[in-house]
């Protein structure tokens, strides 16, 4: 069987599966209702895209920076990034939001939602990150770094020619991952009323009085975010691959 | 070159690695340095090829004193060149790039140039079509080459070389010691850490044995190998050469 029909048929029995189950609850669908707040589901989507660039591109800045701070000589900066990293991986992403908006960002005088939404998001996703980065780093070994000063590399030469791309190829597919889930969890800014993807789903739900109608396109439009990027994922590690 | 020794001392944190080596050679191309494993040897050619810095002593080649700092070091490592037991190449790079590397990034050539430097050395060891290889695809014998190749593509003023062969199989080891003995022939100067003792006999100008952190012996190689000063280096030769 190849690759494709493979794919195909799980999709397929998959599918099946479901419309079995809601054949067996009886449910009866209202798509026109929905249907006519279409444009709502295309501006949220739209949001939620641009939300979730801006927020993978700052959660790397952010995730690398940490990295080199967690393996920084100074003991002081190594706490700041440890602290940060574990606090922000031990609490819920719902709580860091209600605090970075109702306290922090009011207390510095900060309105803009989306704004403290994207760097709420960013210093998020940006504490996994710095562990992903670090771990990716920390698996070259010590003779590459070697090899590298034998030949007269300066530090930042090292790290820039011969450690960095045999990190990156190591922390591709976590990396991957994680902006995977950081589009997801960006649905969770909803609870500082940014009118994204979920809530505006939530929204025409209630407008149109429906229970499950406005879940599914929400769920596909998630796919059609968090799907390229893996396959993007994919590619770029197979372009990288090699053996040790 | 000659090699003066003062008052080396090394540890890294626990007991002595070096403890107060002191050598000086004549005017040689070629120093071997045999001894015991852990006796110190490896610690010494970092030193040598200023990736350590040593807790005391000092260093000098031909009069000219190794730099004691990281930032005087880094200049020196320009213009010398080492090789590792591991070969340490760069596996994301092909052998290619493993030699182009230095030249283009720390010497300044040309793209172009430095295609041009590594194409006679990679056709005189037979090396031409393994070049687009990743280190991975090669063996060891051709890794070892590739990596003395990129440490003397350079032109360095001289090599270090750290038990290039313990690595490798007894053919391969032949196929890399081929090679060390041609570039003594065409005036390379190199120091040389190994347990091949035939052909450190060869190669060597001057051997110094070293063994628990000092220098116990040091001459000629027949004087070495003949008729060894130090009973530690007797027992030691007579093990290895039985």
């Amino acid at each position: 069987m190849g690759k494709t029909t493979a794919h195909i048929l799980v999709i397929a029995m998959l599918a099946a599966l479901v419309a079995v189950a809601f054949m067996r609850v009886n449910y009866t669908w209202n798509w026109d209702g929905v249907w006519e707040y279409r444009q709502k589901f295309i501006q949220g989507w739209v949001t939620t895209l641009v939300l979730s660039v801006a927020a993978l591109v700052g959660s790397i800045v952010i995730g690398m920076v940490a990295a080199m701070m967690l393996q920084s000589r100074r003991e002081f900066v190594q706490a700041l990034a440890r602290v940060y990293v574990e606090l922000v991986r031990g609490t819920p992403l719902l709580v860091q939001l209600l605090i970075g908006f109702y306290v922090v960002a009011s207390a510095v005088g900060l309105d803009n939602r989306f704004v403290v939404g994207v760097l709420s998001l960013s210093l998020f996703s940006g504490a996994y990150m710095a562990e992903i980065f670090r771990g990716g780093l920390a698996a070259i070994p010590q003779t590459q770094r070697d090899a590298a000063r034998a030949i007269g590399l300066s530090q930042w030469q090292s790290m820039r020619l011969v450690i960095l791309p045999q990190a990156l190829r190591l922390v591709l597919p976590p990396i991957a991952g994680q902006l995977v889930s950081l589009i997801k969890d960006s649905s969770l800014l909803s609870v500082i009323a940014i009118s994204e993807f979920t809530l505006n789903a939530q929204e025409v739900n209630s407008f149109t009085y429906s229970a499950l109608e406005s879940y599914l396109p929400l769920a596909a439009g998630y796919l059609m975010l968090t799907l390229p990027l893996s396959w993007l994922a994919r590619l770029l590690e197979s372009r990288f691959r090699y053996e040790t | 070159m000659k090699l003066e020794i003062k008052g080396l001392c090394q540890d890294f944190g626990g007991p002595a690695v070096l403890r107060q080596v002191s050598l000086c050679t004549g005017n040689i191309q070629s120093l071997v340095l045999v001894g015991p494993s852990g006796g110190g040897k490896s610690t010494l050619l970092r030193i040598l090829a200023g990736l350590d810095i040593p807790k005391a002593g000092s260093v000098s080649f031909d009069k000219t004193f190794l730099p004691q700092n990281e930032m005087g070091l880094f200049f020196y490592r320009k213009q010398v060149g080492t090789v590792f037991q591991g070969f340490n190449l760069f596996p994301h790079l092909s052998a290619f790039d493993n030699l182009l590397l230095p030249l283009i990034h720390v010497h300044g050539l040309s793209q172009e140039q430095a295609r041009e430097r590594v194409r006679e050395p990679l056709d005189r060891f037979q090396l031409s079509d393994h070049a687009h290889k990743r280190p991975a695809e090669l063996s060891g014998g051709q890794k070892q080459r590739i990596a003395i190749l990129r440490a003397l593509v350079t032109k360095p003023q001289m090599l270090f070389l750290d038990e290039p062969t313990s690595a490798l199989d007894p053919e391969m080891t032949a196929e890399v010691l081929r090679m060390i003995q041609d570039l003594k022939s065409i005036g390379t100067r190199f120091v040389l850490v190994t347990h091949e003792m035939n052909f450190a006999r060869h190669v060597a100008d001057e051997i110094a044995c070293i063994a628990d952190g000092e220098v116990v012996a040091h001459g000629s190689g027949k004087e070495m190998f003949s008729n060894c000063p130090s009973p530690r280096m007797r027992s030691f030769f007579e093990s290895i050469l039985a």
